[in-house]
Parts: C-alpha cells; structure tokens; sequence
C-alpha cells in the first residue's frame, strides 16, 4: 500500500483491516508492524504545500523527506531547530513527529513538540481530522498536534503536518572539555545547565578515556568570538572547534553515526541526576552512551538485544524506546499504567485499526 | 435529575461548613470571571484546602452527576470558570503550596492553585524562574494557566504554559487519580501532557504540576518606537520578525491604550505618538547586544516617529508598566469592554489592523489594540456602554467579524485565552463537522458524563449536532 494523496489514505483505510504507517524506515524498531498488521507505506505522500518564508511556517505532506525540505529552507536561511535524525538517511517528516525523536538542537529552542503547530491525519474510519493551525500561535481546541508527537501511528495516520521554523544562526562554534571520571563531567554539566549563556546544545559522551563534553553555541557572527571566551572562563578550558569540522561533530550526531550498523539503539527519557547512576551501573557492559539536550535523555546502543536494561529501567521506573533494532512492540522498561492514555485510545480508535499502545 | 440534597449532605460531611459556600451572598463573588458580561449562580463553593478535598468531591460529583467547575483566580477572558447551574465550584486559590524544588534538575513541583508569578518567587534565589508570563501573572493561577494554555508577552521566544509543563497529577472527571509526564522534557509515547495542557478543564483538575525552570535571562535590552499610524507600527512588527531576529517580546500599543495608561500609571510614553512597538531583547549579554543593535537599524528603516531606548532597569519598567496596566486602565475609557485574542499570519498584521478600523467605524463602536503582535496575536478591545440598548449586541457582532478577519486570514479565532463559553459558537467556524467530532470523542472517553466544565469549548450537544 503506498498512496500518494490524502484521499487515497482514506480509502486504503478504510479497505484494509490493520495498519501500521511507515515513513523512511530509518528508525525500524518504531515502524516495523506486529503480527497482523500491514505496512502503510506513506513515501508517496510527498510535497511541500505552502511555504511562507516572511511569516516562518510550512505545510508539508508526512511522507516527504526531510532532506527534500531543508534546501527549500536553507534559501531563506530557516531551519527546523529541534535537528531532525538521520535525515540524510531519509527520514520523512511525519516519521520525525511520530517517533517524537529529536537532535542536539532541541537544547536551545525545543523539540518537535515545540515546533509543530497543526497536523491533518486519517482516523480509524477513514475520516481526514485537522487539529491546531497554521500560525504560530493558536489555543482553539484539543492540542492534538502534542499529542501526536511520540504517537508512533498508533492513533491515526499523520497526513499534512504545519511547522514554523527559525532563522538559521549565522554562526556555530562547539567547545570539546574532556574529563577522567562522570563527578568531573557532571559538575560541568550542572554548570552549562544553570548558566545564563545562551548554549545551543549540550551533549555527553562516555568514551574509553572517560567523558566527552560538547557545548555548542549558535548566533551572530559578530558577537561569537567573544561568547566562545565567555564560555571557556566558565569552564577554565575547552578545545574550539569552528567551520567545517565542528559542522562535522553535528552532523555525525543527527544521522548517529556513532552507532554501529546493525546495532540496537536505545532512548530513556531521564533528568541529569540518573547519569552518574547508569555510568555506575552500566560500567564495563559493552554498550555506547550518550546523554542528550543537557542531560535529558540517554542513548545506550548494543549489539544484543535490549533485555538486560530491563532491570536497570524497573528499578528506576524509566520507560525506553527502541530506536534500532527487531521489536514486536517498541518500549521497554518501566512505563506507566495510562488510563488516560487508553481513553484517548479508545476514541481515536475504537477499532483497533491501529497497534495497540 | 441528580439528587442535590443527598449531594449536598454527603459533600457537607466531606468538607466543613465554613468551606462550603452555599449562601447567595456567599456564592456571588464566584459567580462569574474575567469575561463579566456573563453571570451563572452555582450551586455550592467547595473551597478546597487539600488535595484530597478535591478528589473527594470531584468523586461525589461523579457518584450524583453533579458539574463542577475547577478555579483558580477566575481571570479567564473566555469564561473559562463560569458556573454551571446546578454545578459547583471548586475553588483552588488555597491549594497553593510548592511542593518541592530541585535548582539543579531545574524542576518545581507546585500545586493548583499556586500564583504564577509565585513560583518565579520561590525559585528566584536559585537565580531560576518560570518563563510563561500572561500579563495577570501576579494574580492568576498556575492551574488555570496550564487548562487553558495561557501565553503572555515573552512567549514568542519561550513558548505557551504548555512548553513549559513536564507532569501533571490529576483527578480525571470520574475521580480516578492519573499521574501523567514526567520530570523530563523528553518522553518516550505520545505527548499526553501536551494534549491535557489547554484543554480548558474538560479532562478533570489539575492537582499537582510540575514545571520547567529556565536561569534568569542575565541582559534586556528594551527599545519603544512611535508611530503615527497604527498600520504602520504593524508594518514595522512583520519587519522585525522577517529580519531573522528573535525577540523575547514585540509589541504594539494603540492611541486609546496610549492615552488610557498614560491617565491610569504615566509611563510617559512620547506625546503625540498614534501607536506604539515595543522590541525586546533578552538573553546572555553578548548576543543581546549584538541583536539589539540589528533591532535598532530595523525599526530605524520602518521610519518611525521617534525612538527611545530604555537605558537603565528603571527605564525598561517604566515601557512595560503601560503594557502590563493596559486591560485595566481601558476601564477608564469605557465603562465595558470585549476583549478577542484572534491571531492573524504576522506578515498580514498592517492588512488586519486597518480592517479592524474599518469595522470599528461600521459598528460605531471604539476599539482599542494592545497585543503581541510578534505572533501575530491581537487583543482588540471593544470599547462599549453596557446601560445603551443594543451596544453590547453590536459589540458582540463585531467581536464576530473580527474572528471572522482570523479565520480569512488563515489564522486562529484564539492565541492565549481559549474557547471559553465566549467562542464556542466560533469553533465550528474553525474546524470541520468530523473535527469537532473527533474532539468530542475524546472528551467523551474522558467524561462521559460531561461533568467536568461543561459548557465551556462547545456548544452544548444538542446544538453542536445539528
């Protein structure tokens, strides 16, 4: 099933049984369908509707790839500053709101769920619903564009989606601190999170010498340099990295490259208290970590399957995705009982057309 | 028809006497919000002290198929808290402590009924604050804030209530207690926080909510230009946002807010200025000041009447003391007035004020505009005497033309304050048939018996269906 236009989503629906929507298929372990369920392949849905570069906002079909947009944005110097992932691998934009996954960028100005402003999706009966707008402001009903995000086309098949994006900062510049142990690299975490410089994005990385701390600064080219000095009195230390190597670093993280092929990759929304206790516990097991937007979510990859964090996430009552790698269902850990959750559910999709959450 | 006596009875053993307003006298101070033009006399006030009061009732409400309406300092514009008839009240001012703080994971737990701008208090020697700022921050509550999304002057940079939301504890319209979120600004399902905040208390109440805290931005820089056509000022706004630059705030004032605030607190706004923009600044010092200066060459090249630029704290109070006393001191132009929050594309604004005067003209009716013009956000005020026959109809008609301008324009009936009761007749002007449905379904799944606010968002059902 690959439909191409809104109404052909509706009659597909309303043909087929049981759908899972698929975008780009470059986060398998979020699309892949359960057992009787069928792929609804949204690739063909493609476009930009409307683009207004004066008022910052665009309309755009679900299956089209990012990688498609940004040339049209990056000719107005606009970008979406929550980083979309792996858009080079080809993720398309209503996989990006479904997954609810974000970039290094979210730091500074938000996630998805900051930026999406309306969307327009299919429910289970086949009937097209339109929920916010298309202005950057806008409190006219239920905010079922937020909810959408992380809704894993578990509630309706994401169709048009309304975003307003920013201005692209002229100017970037990363400081690299390295430390020996995870007390150093926290106390320079803490510091970033509570300071009143303006820090594009702040991101962790547990590497064999020990932690690698990125801090990011984005803006006016004028006042850059002195903003870099600033934050290097702050820490006492910092290697620059400027231009093309330190587009590099970014760009390495949205398309997560320190992740081996084939790897399961895993997201645990956490606060930066949990850190020093996944590197105490997690010390010597053979997985990759880094810690994101400030401390805020973690990123563990392994070659085996994600069983084993299952202990860790009980006990810290912490919910995970599975980014990466070969689910029938793609949490684990600890997630909450949501009767809330269910509810809506049940009046989204009273049928079942859609796996259950 | 519920039995109110055995209700009555049951909540008078569950909350005591001198908690429970049930006297006319008593009663009036509740019966309406900050949208005065309308007035319902409920049944009862709990004045709830404790979470578990709350729950309480809001379970017997559930057992006799009572309404009841949640609220916090009644400063809703939509009627956001208008009783219910045969409803109560569950009035949350005294459920209003902070819970806990944690400076270093840059997290608040409060509850309900806390003050906005109290928590900015509590967390301000931690050098932290809470960014959302409606202009009634010093009044209104953290949970009516989070029902009903509420925005104010900085969120054009930082976002509505609902950026700024992590967890809400709640007790849903059949008493059952949810915990939903979590204390960090990821998650890992759909954004069910984001879906309950701005739901306008149909889902049940808010008890317990934790927030998001940002460091106290270090430097403003703040900057007034007056023009000499409000059309101009907007054409100046939509500059200012094409430019690239990101403003903590931008806004525009009008001659009547000019000559209102002037009376009521003497900002001593430049004389003779039509209409006024606001551009704020806020952030690490460096980059301020960089911006600030592209800000100035922008505004200079919207050719405006004069320029004045706030050098000391004193100075930017004194621009913002206008701004913020704005609502109030209309009270001095006109002894009513209709407040819409319509939003229009930003670039369309010039287009959409001049239409306004137009209307303004038709229906012989004065308006006045202060608003965040930055996202396009306006505050129309219909200025008109509620003792003439027919003023307030006529007002009300314009009201509708106005959202009817947004709608046109592609833009939205509402920014900040919400449907409400006031613009429940517009919402289907806005949306499909099959998109209210889809939100009445959800409604429906949460409280079937529409015990919760009701009457506020839609029509009642028998209307909403036809």
């Amino acid at each position: 099933m690959r439909p191409s236009t809104i109404q052909e989503i509706q009659e597909l629906i309303r043909e087929a049984p049981r759908v899972l929507p698929q975008g780009g298929l470059t986060k398998p372990g979020l699309s892949s369908p359960p057992e009787g369920f069928t792929s609804l392949d949204l690739s063909g849905l493609v476009g930009m509707k409307e683009y207004e570069p004066n008022e910052y906002t665009f309309t755009a079909l679900a299956g089209t790839r990012i990688l498609d947009l940004l040339p049209l944005l990056e000719e107005y110097n606009q970008y979406l500053p929550f980083d979309p992932l792996l858009v080079e691998e080809g993720a398309t934009l209503g996989g990006t709101v479904a997954s609810g996954l974000n970039g290094p960028g979210r730091y500074r100005y938000g996630g998805v769920r900051d930026f999406l402003m309306g969307v327009r999706f299919v429910d289970s009966s086949g009937e097209a619903v339109q929920s916010g707008g298309k202005v950057v402001k806008n409190s006219a009903g239920f905010d079922l564009p937020k909810f959408m995000v992380g809704s894993l086309g578990r509630f309706g098949v994401l169709a048009e989606l309304s975003f307003k994006v920013f201005p692209k900062p002229e100017k970037f510049a990363t400081l690299k601190l390295d430390f020996e142990n995870i007390d150093l690299a926290m106390q320079a975490l803490y510091k970033a999170t509570a300071s009143q410089l303006d820090l594009y994005s702040l991101e962790l990385e547990s590497t064999p010498a020990g932690y690698t701390f990125w801090v990011r600064l984005g803006g006016l080219t004028e006042a850059i340099s002195k903003r870099v000095e600033r934050v290097r009195g702050l820490f006492s230390d910092g290697e620059l990295i400027s231009d093309e190597a330190e587009e590099k670093i970014w760009r390495d993280w949205r398309e997560l490259t320190w992740v081996p092929k084939g790897w399961w990759l895993v997201k645990i929304p956490i606060t930066p208290a949990y850190i020093p206790q996944f590197e105490r516990e997690l010390a010597g097991q053979p997985i990759l970590r880094r810690y994101s937007y400030g401390g805020q979510a973690a990123w563990l990859a392994m070659e085996a399957h994600p069983d084993h964090l299952q202990t860790l996430l009980d006990r810290h009552q912490l919910a995970g995705l599975v980014v990466w790698g070969d689910v029938s269902q793609p949490w684990i850990g600890a997630r909450p009982k949501d009767t809330f959750l269910k509810r809506v559910k049940s009046a989204l999709d009273p049928i079942g057309r859609f796996p259950e959450v | 028809m519920p039995d109110q006596t055995e209700f009555m009875m049951s909540l008078g053993k569950v909350i005591p006497a001198d908690r429970l307003l049930t006297k006319p006298a008593q009663l009036a101070p509740y019966e309406s919000d900050a949208l005065t033009a309308y007035r319902v006399r409920p049944l009862a006030v709990v004045i709830a002290e404790s979470q578990q009061d709350v729950i309480e009732t809001v379970r017997l409400c559930d057992r006799y198929k009572i309404p009841f309406v949640a609220r916090g300092s009644g400063t809703s514009l939509s009627g956001g808290s208008l009783p219910v008839e045969s409803g109560i009240v569950i009035a949350l001012n005294r459920l209003n402590r902070v819970v806990s703080i944690d400076a270093q994971q840059r997290i608040a737990v409060v509850e309900t009924g806390i003050i906005n701008m109290d928590i900015s208090k509590a967390v301000s020697p931690y050098g932290l604050y809470f960014a959302p700022d409606p202009a009634s921050n010093a009044i209104c509550t953290i949970g009516g804030n989070l029902a009903y999304n509420s925005g104010g002057a900085h969120c054009l940079k930082y976002g509505m209530t609902s950026n700024h939301i992590l967890a809400i504890k709640a007790v849903l319209p059949d008493g059952e207690v949810v915990n939903i979120g979590n204390e960090s600004i990821e998650g890992v399902g759909p954004d069910v926080v984001g879906l309950f905040v701005g739901s306008e208390g149909l889902f049940g109440v808010a008890l317990e909510i934790t927030v998001r805290l940002l460091p106290k931005p270090e430097s403003f820089r703040t900057l007034l230009a007056a023009y000499s056509s409000l059309e101009a000022a907007g054409d100046a706004v939509s500059l200012v946002v094409a430019s690239g630059l990101l403003p903590g705030a931008l806004e525009i004032m009008d001659y009547l807010i000019i000559q209102a605030t002037e009376a009521a607190v003497h900002p001593n706004y430049p004389p003779d200025a039509t209409s006024l923009v606001i551009v704020e600044m806020d952030g690490e010092r460096t980059q301020v000041d960089a911006e600030f200066e592209r800000a100035v060459e922008v505004i200079k090249e919207s050719a405006p009447d004069v320029i004045r630029i706030a050098q000391n704290d004193a100075d930017r109070m004194r621009i913002w003391k206008g701004r913020k006393s704005a609502f109030s001191a209309v009270g001095r132009l006109s002894p009513d007035y209709l407040v819409q929050d319509g939003v229009v594309p930003r670039s369309r604004l010039g287009e959409a004020l001049k239409e306004i005067d137009r209307l303004s003209a038709k229906y012989n009716l004065r308006v006045a505009n202060v608003f965040h013009a930055g996202d396009g956000n306006l505050h129309p005020l219909i200025l008109y005497d509620g003792r003439e026959k027919g003023a307030y109809d006529r007002g009300e008609e314009l009201n509708g033309e106005i959202l009817q301008m947004c709608i046109q324009f592609g833009g939205s009936i509402t920014g900040e304050h919400g449907i409400g009761v006031e613009k429940r007749a517009y919402l289907p002007k806005m949306f499909s048939e099959q998109d209210i449905a889809t939100m009445r379904r959800i409604r429906l799944a949460i409280d079937p018996h529409e015990l919760s606010n009701p009457g506020k968002m839609f029509l009642p059902a028998e209307t909403a269906i036809m």
